[in-house]
Parts: C-alpha cells; structure tokens; sequence
C-alpha cells in the first residue's frame, strides 16, 4: 500500500464513521425522550453528517476516479464499508443511544484535535472546524452519562447495561493497521496511544461522576476497518441506499 | 368596582388600536379559550408533522437532501418548542397542552394523518404543506396576541426555506427519469387536495372565524387565504411541469383568479373524526415517545434535584 491509497482509506474511515452514527441518531427524530432531545440529537446528526461529508469529498478527490460523495456513500456495499464497529449498534433505548455517543465522543475528540495538527492540511482544515462541535458532543453526552448514573435507581441500571453491553466495540476504535502506520510516519495521522489515554482519562472521570462501573476489557469485537461487520449495518445501508440503487443514475 | 363590560371596551379597543395583547393584560376569558386552543393545536401540529417528513431521514436519496430534511425537521420541533411557551404565558402548562394532544383530546392539522409514501412526498409536503401553513402564519405574525405573533414571526423565516426545499425537490424530480415524474405527479395528486383543506372549512361554515376576525386572532377568511395560495400554487406547478389534480381548475379573467374544483369536506370531517389513513400511528407514536421517556425526563429531574440539595449542604 502506497500512501495515497492509506489516505483514501483514512479519510473513507472517518467519513463513514460520521455518516453511519449520523444516520443512527437520525432514527430517533420525531420519537425522542422530550422536544429538546429531538432538537440535540438532529443537531447532533446534522454535525455529523456534515463532518462526512467533508471527508468523503476529500476521498472522491484523493481517488480520482470521478466518483462523488454520494457514489461513495451511496454505492458501496457492506464490505467495503470501514466505520467502526460502534457507531453501527442499534439505538436501543435512550441509555443505549447515549454511551454509544459518549464512547465515540471520548475517542473522537481527542482525534480530532490530534488531526488539527495534520501535516496534510485539508485534514487539519476540516479537523479543526469539527473540534468545536464534537466538544460539544462530548459535554453533552457525558452530562446525560452522569445525570443516568447518578439519576434514578432505573436510570442507573439502564446507564450501566449500556455500557457494558457496548463496551466490547469500544477496542475497534484503537485498532492500527498499515493505512495507519503509512500515515503516522508521514505526519499526517496521530499516533493512537495519546488518544487512547486521552480517552481512558474522560471515560474515568466521567464514569466516577455517574457513579457506573467501568466495564472489564474482555473479549474486544473488532473488524470495523476491514469492512467486517456486525449485521446491523446490512440493513442501515438498505435502507440509506435503497432511493440511489433503485434508480441509477438519477439526480435527486 | 370595574365591571367586565369596560374591561372588555377597553381590550377591545386596543386591538382595534392595532396594539399587541400581552400575557399580563387583562382578556376575555374567551379569547384566553381560543388562543390556548388555537395555538396548542399549531404546537401539535409542529410535532405530529416531524413525523411524516422524519419517516423520510434515513432514506434521503443524497446526503445534501439527508442534511436539509434532518435540518427541516430540527426546525419544526423549535417551532413546537416555542409555541409550548406561547401557550404557557396563557397559563396553560407544556405537560397539561402535551397530555391533551397525546390522549386525543387536542387536535392538530389532519394533513399529517396522511403518508409519506414516496421520496416525492417529501418534495410535496414541503412545497404544499409548509406553503400552506404560511400563508397562515404570515398573516399570524400580525395577531393581537404579542408572544403569538412574536413567536410566528421567527417561524416564517424558517418556513419560506421549508417551501422552497420542498418545491425544488418537486423541481428536480419533474425533469428527471421518467420514474421520477411519475413519483412526483403522484404525490401532486395525492397531498394537492388536503392541502386546500389545511385552510379550514369554507368561511360559510367556518365555526370560530368571525369571533376570530373580530379579536384580530385572524385577520384573513380561510377561503381569501386558500385563494392566494391557489393563484400562487398553480403558476408554480406550470414552470416545473407538473399538473394539479382539478379539472375544473381554470382562470377567471373576471376575478384575477382561478376557479377551483369542489372540495370534498365528507373526507375532510373523515380525518379530523380519527379516520384519516394515519391517524392512530401517529397518535400511538407520541405516546410511545412519550411512555418511553418517562424514566429519561425522571433521571434528569431526579438529578438535577440532588444537585440543588448538594448546592444547599455546601
Ligand atoms: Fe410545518
Ligand atoms: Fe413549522
Ligand atoms: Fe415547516
């Protein structure tokens, strides 16, 4: 692997990322907890998906091959899909939604920031628009976290199932492979160990607050990168790319 | 003592001064009524219609329009959100308002007891349904009520771009695939005739409209509103291709308008009575939204009530 194809995989990584979280947090609309929370929680989206959309335009770019951030996201099918594996979970119940938004949050924060300092500057440049929104994602979702855990008895234990039922995918996001190494060396990717302290760091903290229990590292499901997924995502993409494959080559 | 006759003069009066009614002034109890109804049931629609459009998210066909209808649909739960207070200045709690629309007992605008059977629907409700809803709240940015008219006024800045994502939706499909036209067309025929029903029963049948005139809650009939809205819908459908679903659709050289068709109230009274296509999920989802946070509104409150006792302690 060369390292223009490294970079076309990074940024189809955190471009997926984005998109499918976005797309997960979309199906609440409408059917949130109260008002307010439909509003966040399309905020929420609506940053995402324009974080995706940023870096799966770069990718087309970096590709070359005429393809547009709709082709991408529209027309590549389950393996070939690289989002991590957590983002892709179903939404479950409201605790659910929420630890999976904080975990993502906790290691995507300090990535991001890592990314501002990116030696390839589109990166820093969408990095560093993307750091203000998810500092805001990450106080949002780690305050839900910790009125859960130190809420009510039922909120407690809901907090608390979530995270132990999630924490498995939360090793998928600190998977290193080639794309990464390529990219590290070039300056153009951080290297994960900072991130992941950076992580374990607000995961501590903020579970101390909550009064919930960090979950042991068991059995870690990873695989995401390597568009090896759980079956959740089959049926997200049916459904996000059912208009585009139905009628090819249509504009919308 | 003052007796309700002065008071009432003097109310009167004010609005006929064109002066703004505010939530400590002195008012009818009646016009208290009908605000609390009027505005609830606006609220209500707000909230219902997320759920049409939201059905729609996850299978936006680009990520542009996935942006734009997440947007959307985040502005019409503000809308809601500001209504709910609206209603609160007039002593009406947001549980109380919330609990009338979730048992059935308030009403809210029948259009979203229809479905968003196709991409297009999505194209239409935006170009015909936020068209139409509007043409009202313009007119309701000029209420006697202040907070109503100060809380339209933020909405309609909103609407107008609600309308026109809609309508170049509508735009884009018409001069598409031939499948496309055919989904667009479709839901032209669909959603055209409900949206002349969101106006309200004709101004002959019109139950609360000349009280309404009178307060200046309403200051145009239903059948004024629904004629501009057809003049103006119609010329739009021309320059996208599309054709409304009336045959006796034709300009009258007389009026300066166009004639419609009859509409068909015996459908219209359908739906409101809860027999319209989608009125039991659309009701069965609030309250399930509703149930289902139940313990989510709990831990916040629980939370946020140890916090304050901690506060106190220290
Ligand atoms: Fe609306
Ligand atoms: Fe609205
Ligand atoms: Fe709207």
């Amino acid at each position: 692997m060369d390292q223009h194809q490294a970079l076309l995989t990074y940024c189809l990584r955190r471009g997926d990322d984005n998109l499918i979280l976005s797309h997960r947090l979309g199906e609440w609309c409408g059917h949130g907890p109260q008002l307010e929370e439909d509003i966040a929680l399309t905020n929420r989206a609506l940053d995402l998906i324009g974080q995706a959309r940023n870096y799966l335009q770069y990718a087309a770019e970096v590709e070359g091959k005429g393809r547009t951030e709709d082709d991408l996201a529209f027309l590549r099918s389950e393996r070939q899909f690289v989002n991590t594996m957590l983002v892709e979970q179903l939404n479950g119940d409201y605790a659910h939604t929420i630890c999976r938004s904080f975990l993502y949050d906790a290691w995507h924060l300090p990535l991001q920031q890592a990314l501002t300092k990116s030696a390839d500057e589109r990166i820093a440049a969408i990095a560093g628009k993307a750091v203000k929104e998810v500092s805001y994602h990450l106080r949002t979702s780690s305050e839900w976290m910790i009125r859960f855990g130190d809420g009510t008895e039922e909120s407690h234990v809901r907090a608390q199932t979530a995270l132990d039922a999630l924490w498995t995918f939360t090793g998928d996001l600190f998977v290193q492979d080639d794309v990464d190494a390529i990219l590290v060396k070039a300056g153009v990717v951080p290297d994960m160990a900072p991130i992941r302290s950076a992580f374990d760091k607000t995961v501590e903290t903020v579970l101390a607050e909550a009064t919930l229990e960090r979950p042991v590292d068991g059995h870690m499901a990873t695989g995401g990168r390597q568009g090896k997924h759980s079956e959740h995502l089959g049926y997200l993409l049916a459904e996000m790319q059912y208009l585009q494959r139905a009628h090819p080559g249509a504009q919308w | 003592m003052t007796d309700v006759k002065t008071l009432e003069d003097v109310f009167q009066a004010k609005v006929d001064a064109e002066q703004k009614i505010e939530p400590k002034d002195w008012m009818p109890d009646a016009y208290r009524k009908n605000l609390v109804r009027q505005i609830s049931q606006h609220a209500h629609s707000e909230v219902v219609g997320m759920l049409p459009e939201g059905n729609w998210i996850g299978r936006a066909p680009s990520l542009r329009r996935k942006a734009i209808l997440l947007a959307k649909v985040q502005d019409e739960a503000g809308h809601g959100l500001y209504l709910y207070s609206a209603v609160e200045t007039l002593g009406t709690s947001r549980e109380k308002t919330n609990d009338d629309l979730n048992s059935g007992k308030a009403k809210y605008s029948s259009i979203f007891n229809y479905p968003t059977l196709t991409w297009a629907d999505i194209g239409a409700v935006g170009w015909l349904v936020d068209g139409a809803a509007i043409m009202n709240q313009v007119m309701l940015c000029r209420t006697s009520y202040g907070p109503y008219a100060r809380a339209m006024v933020r909405i309609c800045k909103e609407e107008s771009f609600h309308q026109r994502q809609g309508y170049e939706i509508m735009g884009v499909l018409a001069k598409g695939t031939p499948e496309q036209r055919e989904m667009a067309q479709d839901a032209l025929n669909r959603w055209w005739w409900p949206s002349l029903m969101m106006f309200g029963p004709s101004d002959a049948d019109s139950p609360h409209s000349a009280q309404s005139m009178k307060w200046k809650i309403k200051r145009q009939s239903n059948d004024e509103l629904r004629q501009i809205f057809i003049d103006r819908t119609v010329q739009q459908a021309e320059v996208i291709g599309l054709t409304i679903p009336d045959p006796e659709l034709k300009w009258n050289e007389e009026t300066k308008h166009y004639d419609w068709g009859e509409i068909d109230w015996t459908e219209f009274n359908n739906v409101i009575a809860g027999n319209g296509p989608c009125n039991r999920e659309r009701l069965a989802a609030r309250n399930k939204a509703h149930s289902e946070g139940a313990w989510v509104r709990d831990a916040a409150m629980a939370y946020a009530a140890k916090k304050a006792k901690k506060k106190q302690a220290a």
